[in-house]
């Protein structure tokens, strides 16, 4: 029991991330990553919710009727966004203005479905509440380096307190403007694919289309 | 009019809802394979957009916002912090709606759109559509033209990313690049094509 815990909290930080390889949740991972702060609290609203939703609709699965079982978790899942909606416009309301539709988009978030279906459907409660937190610290871990890199290198600034010294203040650094805009989201998550897949061989895809190899005495 | 039609034109190029807010990127990177798929799910996409983001308003409107029972004498009572439930299940509801009054009337459009009818319930363009809505407080009219703009902005953003990627099978990518990463790589220099629209002032 111990180390099926221990492995459903370990494997989805690189082996089974749901951004990088299950292609899960990836909406909010681009959109709240422009400084470390907002992806922070993101990572920790999500976590939350998936290791939650798994606990609950895992203790009720056997009374789920299969029919509305979609509906069911929708239900449990909308409950528990709301929860840490009306927390966070309480206690961190600047942030939660910052992170607008972005806390609500949590239900629709893939990662919270794909794992209430594939996982806390067949698997007990304690096991379920671990494999969220598991799957959610995946989400944090590319979300947090995605927003390190798009902070750094778009201001240079880290949670807000300046690292490196920008050429506008007396420093050297001039700041890459397009890192704070949509487009560099989708640059840093391609490279970073591409960098976990050079390293784990394992999860790179077949191509569709084999090119043609052409021996050098074909070439004649 | 002329305030409408630029709603229209800001929702499908401006704000476009994958491009810009990255909304439905899962669905826009699984089942963008094909064309032909991609044109289905985009049309299914513009066809809910167009009824839930009004219907929500007219809920949003009538029932959730601040003071808005008024009409029922509770002008104290708020209850927009039951939004994000009614909108999911308005949105679940209409879905099923559609898929059984298509499956009677339509069937040959049914059959064409299949598996992703359902699908779209979880797509966060559509929820993620009428949060803005609710947002930005647009009213009825703006909200019926907001949808059909952010649906038909999708769907041109999915078609069009389809389209490449038939072509892209054919290029030599790095091991570690192909599938995933290219199509995110492709996909930034799309959103990076879409940015030129921000400049339009409407």
């Amino acid at each position: 029991m111990a180390s099926k815990i221990k492995s459903s909290v370990i494997d989805p930080l690189i082996d089974t991330n749901p951004i990088t390889l299950q292609v899960l949740g990836v909406c909010s991972a681009l959109a709240v990553t422009t400084n470390m702060m907002a992806a922070v609290i993101m990572s920790v609203a999500l976590t939350t919710v998936i290791a939650f939703s798994g606990l609950f609709i895992s203790s009720i699965r056997k009374h789920i009727p299969s029919s509305i079982r979609i509906i069911v978790q929708m239900t449990i899942i909308a409950s528990l966004v709301i929860i840490v909606d009306q927390i966070l416009k309480a206690y961190a309301y600047e942030a939660s203005k910052q992170l607008s539709v972005f806390v609500g988009l949590i239900i629709t978030n893939c990662i919270v479905l794909g794992r209430a279906e594939a996982f806390a459907m067949k698997n007990p409660p304690l096991l379920s509440f671990f494999d969220g937190i598991g799957n959610g610290l995946g989400y944090s871990l590319i979300l947090l380096i995605v927003a390190f890199f798009r902070e750094l290198f778009g201001t240079g600034k880290l949670f807000g307190h300046q690292i490196i010294p920008v050429a506008t203040e007396g420093g050297w650094y001039i700041p890459n403007g397009l890192m704070l805009l949509p487009p560099s989201a989708f640059f840093v998550i391609g490279l970073l694919i591409w960098a976990i897949r050079s390293w784990k061989k394992e999860q790179v895809e077949k191509p569709d289309y084999q090119i043609h190899q052409v021996h050098r005495t074909e070439a004649m | 009019m002329e305030h409408y039609l630029s709603l229209f034109i800001r929702s499908i190029f401006i704000e476009n809802l994958a491009l810009s807010f990255f909304l439905g990127m899962c669905t826009f990177l699984a089942v963008s394979k094909k064309i032909e798929t991609a044109l289905g799910l985009g049309i299914a996409v513009i066809l809910v957009q167009m009824i839930t983001v009004p219907a929500n308003n007219i809920i949003y409107q009538f029932l959730l916002k601040d003071g808005a029972l008024a009409w029922a004498g509770l002008p104290d009572v708020d209850l927009s912090f039951l939004g994000l439930i009614s909108y999911i299940g308005v949105v679940a509801a209409m879905v099923q709606i559609l898929e059984m009054a298509m499956d009677k009337y339509t069937p040959a459009l049914y059959n064409a759109l299949g598996i992703f009818l359902p699908l779209i319930t979880v797509n966060c363009a559509i929820l993620g559509g009428t949060l803005f809505m609710v947002e930005r407080d647009y009213n009825l009219a703006e909200s019926a033209v907001y949808g059909m703009g952010s649906g038909l902005g999708w769907a041109m953003a999915i078609t069009a990313i389809a389209g490449i990627r038939e072509k892209l099978k054919y290029s030599d990518v790095p091991d570690g690049l192909q599938g995933l990463g290219i199509t995110f790589i492709i996909t930034g220099l799309m959103a990076l094509g879409f940015m030129a629209f921000s400049g339009i002032q409407l």
